[in-house]
């Protein structure tokens, strides 16, 4: 059986530098695949402007299999496009009609700079993660695996949080350009551990400390980036956070 | 020059105590005085970066990703090994050194074997205190599976995403000396030059990926972690951006290459779909626990396998290797797929794929444990084929996946220039011929963690330092190579782009130097090879400027490297006349198909020194089987 092959026009931000002005320019891509992925589409075009001696589309990715949190463009105004639950590099193109136009444009926020094209400066999440994003323990020091006990549920609630991915699409999504589902997914994996505990309270307040230096913004209960994160993790997250977050301004007497 | 893998004398159970015992230490005070520079932010890289730092050295950390996280470690789906024994089924260290030396097909150093092994449970601890958050029993406690080549369950994982998780527990570990200010993290630099002073390693030199420029980065010690090179055959499981160009930079400048021709196509990842396609995916081998692998008995039958009885029905695993069934080792899975697709019972519109099979584990269990299990990798599939495997069962094939070759390295890791470390796969030292699943990242933490933190400090306890700055003569004229190079590079303007030319090349290496190889083909890669390598110096394109960020300039110079270790390989490939592991010479097959090796003539490490381009020199490690001996791997 013969799939259909498609043709599409895709309206691509494009800047040289950050500094520079960005626009979008309009590009034709023919007999696309209905099986590849999107960022194959990316391939096809790059290659053909490379062909031509045009500067292919700046864009990052790298494992392909929704995991390594490197790649992510805003698609028809949604980052990591138009189905829930998935990254850019997961997004097929059987989910698009033959004669499509698609808006494709980088995660824009105050703490990403653009650095060229559709890739951002995401470092600020890293900082997040070194102020504080972390169970104190060096190597050669710890206990028996078995000697620390977590009920299942536990440890399967801590996973789902852990399994933040990076990506900055919730950032991207959240009209405030806020990081509070980033951060409450580490706060959260590490607070509810045993692990976690001796550090619970000085953690929080420098992850949020941090976070807020760096000129992301406030949460006001939006949700967009528990719908756009394509590791669905839960904006029940951010209550953890604003609870531990409560609970150690409020009754430790720790202080960051 | 003679290879000393400096494997310390006594039994193989006190090898490594002794030798920690007898390595010199450098005191806390003096440790700050060396400095150590680690690229890569693997497991390997972030380990040992942040272990070396949490002992007082000070480290230099590069990276060419835009954050440490996201290194293709976190890519690993399955799980780690060790040798915990928590469920009770007769494992231990003994075991997990047996299967892994087994495993590797009898072309593994026994000592750094054991070692491994030794370490694996400090690993799950450690990991553990992290914070890692792996699957638990609902008592609290640990939970297992099994993985390919095990008669156990050994393998703790966390969902399908345990390398991510460890990862991440070794990138938090990472966070925390940046953040402390004890590391010096780099971003967005890609290592394109080693400098040697003295014939010591002394330093690098990075490209920034946003500006263009070329940096130079001085220290005492360099260690690589910049993982394996299966990217070589264009399509593979790694992650796009995967290369092997640090480690052939240095192998250029004189560490050996190790093994180059043992590398592993995976068993289960998914078919080839399109010709637009960029990257194959993996599917865990974790799945093989309870899916079942099988074709129909039928050649060329088209029906909907659904459709197809039980009797029809051919599950050659189970069928040639009774004992280990659907977990049977990768390489040996992987070719068995090959036949059976090349003998016309494979299936799917290309008939290049076999059924990976759930119904059987779902009438058992139910829906929801096989959710639970293998949920995200149900969905991954889905998500790429548009086909739901809880109804259909999966269709796989074998892709490139691992390379067990890479740098020598000795006990201590470190490679044939003094000071030049290697960890993780970028090294050659623990799988032999063929690695076990869920072995890849165990050694890479085993590595970072607990391996060379003890053995650096040696190095540096029994050298004496010149102080070398950035404007030593030697950064210059190594920088001055890269500009030039690089210069050259862009002033091609051919015809064909770096992506076309890199699909010819693993296209020559998927059929020449892949899952099954022979003398007549092996010669005939080599000169294709060394004719594309001399088409792409005359023809490659590379639009845009090298002062910017230029991603087709990126990619240039890792296919121009691959263009060298690709003819490596072969000759590698063509020079080892027997079967072993993930090395399989058709002329070296038993009449049952199974691979043939030849302890006599190939017992033996085969450690390549660059001498120039087509021109390599081989040294041989003669390996020493002591405690388990060399026997016809079975699995029937």
């Amino acid at each position: 059986m013969v799939k259909e092959r498609l043709n599409l026009t895709l309206k691509i931000w494009r800047q040289a530098s950050p500094e520079a002005k960005g626009k979008f320019v309009t590009y034709e891509v023919k007999n696309v695949s209905p099986d590849i992925s999107f960022l194959e589409m990316f391939d096809i075009l790059n290659e053909e402007l490379e062909s031509k001696g045009e500067e292919p589309i700046a864009y990052e990715h790298d494992c392909r299999e929704g995991i390594c949190g490197t790649c992510g463009m805003v698609i028809n105004g949604r980052p990591h496009g138009p189905l829930q639950g998935i990254t850019t590099c997961q997004l097929h193109m059987r989910h698009f009609k033959d004669g499509d136009v698609i808006y494709v444009e980088p995660f824009r926020a105050k703490a990403f700079p653009i650095i060229k094209d559709l890739i951002v400066d995401r470092s600020a999440f890293d900082k997040i993660i070194q102020a504080g994003g972390f169970i104190s323990v060096n190597t050669g020091s710890a206990p028996d695996a078995n000697t620390i006990l977590i009920p299942k549920e536990k440890a399967d609630l801590a996973m789902d949080a852990a399994a933040c991915i990076g990506c900055g699409a919730c950032v991207a999504a959240c009209p405030n350009a806020s990081a509070m589902l980033f951060v409450a997914a580490k706060v959260s994996h590490l607070s509810l551990l045993p692990q976690g505990e001796p550090e619970r309270e000085i953690r929080v307040q420098k992850m949020v400390a941090k976070m807020d230096e760096l000129g992301f913004g406030n949460c006001s209960n939006i949700a967009a980036c528990e719908a756009e994160c394509p590791k669905e993790i839960k904006i029940t997250n951010i209550a953890r956070l604003n609870r531990e977050f409560y609970r150690a301004k409020f009754l430790s007497e720790i202080k960051e | 020059m003679v290879l000393d893998s400096k494997i310390p004398s006594g039994s193989i159970q006190e090898k490594w105590t002794n030798h920690k015992f007898n390595l010199k230490l450098v005191s806390p005070a003096n440790k700050l005085k060396y400095e150590i520079i680690v690229v890569g932010t693997g497991l390997a890289g972030a380990s040992a970066a942040a272990s070396l730092a949490e002992l007082g050295y000070q480290v230099t950390v590069l990276t060419f990703h835009d954050s440490p996280r996201r290194a293709h470690s976190i890519s690993a789906q399955g799980g780690i090994n060790a040798a915990k024994n928590y469920p009770n089924d007769n494992d231990s260290i003994r075991r997990l050194f047996y299967d892994t030396v087994k495993g590797g097909d009898f072309r593994a150093r026994e000592a750094n074997v054991y070692r491994l092994a030794e370490v694996s449970n400090n690993i799950i601890d450690q990991c553990v205190a992290q914070g890692v958050p792996f699957a638990r029993e609902y008592g609290g406690l640990l939970d297992n599976r099994s993985f390919g080549g095990a008669q156990l369950s050994r393998t703790f994982y966390a969902k399908g995403q345990t390398g991510q998780q460890l990862l991440l527990g070794a990138y938090s570990a990472l966070s925390r000396q940046v953040g402390l200010g004890n590391v010096k993290l780099y971003t967005r630099r890609e290592m394109l030059g080693l400098v040697v002073i003295d014939g010591m390693a002394r330093g690098v030199i990075a490209r920034n990926l946003v500006t263009g420029d070329l940096e130079r980065f001085a220290g005492h010690a360099v260690v690589l972690a910049t993982g394996g090179y299966s990217r070589v055959y264009y399509l593979s499981t790694n992650a796009m951006n995967c290369n092997a160009t640090a480690i052939w930079r240095a192998h250029k400048k004189g560490a050996f290459f190790a093994n180059p021709c043992f590398t592993q196509i995976h068993p289960t990842s998914l078919p080839l779909h399109s010709e637009q396609q960029s990257k194959l995916t993996l599917m865990s081998e974790s799945l093989r626990n309870d899916g079942r692998v099988w074709v129909p008995k039928n050649k060329g039958d088209k029906r909907d396998p659904r459709e197809i009885s039980e009797e029809e029905r051919d599950y050659y695993l189970e069928r040639m290797y009774p004992s280990y069934g659907n977990l049977s080792p990768r390489d040996i899975a992987s070719r068995a797929a090959k036949r059976m697709c090349d003998e016309g019972y494979g299936v799917g519109e290309t008939g290049q794929a076999v059924y990976l099979d759930f119904s059987d584990a779902i009438k058992r269990l139910g829906k929801q444990v096989i959710e639970e299990r293998y949920g995200n990798l149900f969905q991954m599939y889905e998500m790429i084929t548009g086909e739901n495997p809880y109804e259909v069962p999966m269709k796989i094939y074998p892709a490139p996946h691992y390379t067990m070759g890479g740098l020598w390295v000795d006990y201590n890791l470190m490679s044939t220039i003094p000071g030049l470390y290697v960890i993780g796969e970028a090294n050659f030292s623990d799988h032999g011929a063929n690695r076990l699943g869920a072995s890849a990242l165990m050694q890479g933490l085993a590595d970072g963690y607990f391996i060379l933190p003890n053995t650096i400090g040696d190095y540096f306890a029994s050298n004496k330092f010149v102080t070398v700055k950035t404007n030593h003569e030697e950064f210059e004229k190594e920088e001055k190579s890269l500009s030039d190079q690089i210069k050259r590079l862009m002033s091609i303007n051919g015809k064909r782009t770096v992506d076309d030319i890199h699909r010819e090349l693993g296209k020559i290496m998927w059929e020449y130097v892949g899952m099954s190889r022979n003398e007549e083909g092996l010669q005939k890669a080599i000169q294709m090879i060394r004719d594309l390598r001399e088409e792409f110096w005359r023809n490659v394109k590379i639009p845009g400027n090298d002062m910017d960020l230029n991603q087709t300039l990126e990619r240039a110079g890792r296919v121009a490297d691959f263009l060298e270790l690709g003819e490596l390989m072969a000759i590698d490939a063509l020079h080892r006349n027997e079967s072993c592991g993930g090395h399989f010479r058709e002329e070296y097959q038993y009449e049952d198909g199974e691979a043939k090796r030849d302890d006599e003539n190939f017992c033996y490490v085969a450690a390549w020194e660059f001498e120039d381009l087509s021109n390599w020199e081989l040294y041989k490690e003669p390996l020493v089987f002591e405690y388990v001996k060399p026997t016809v791997r079975s699995y029937k």
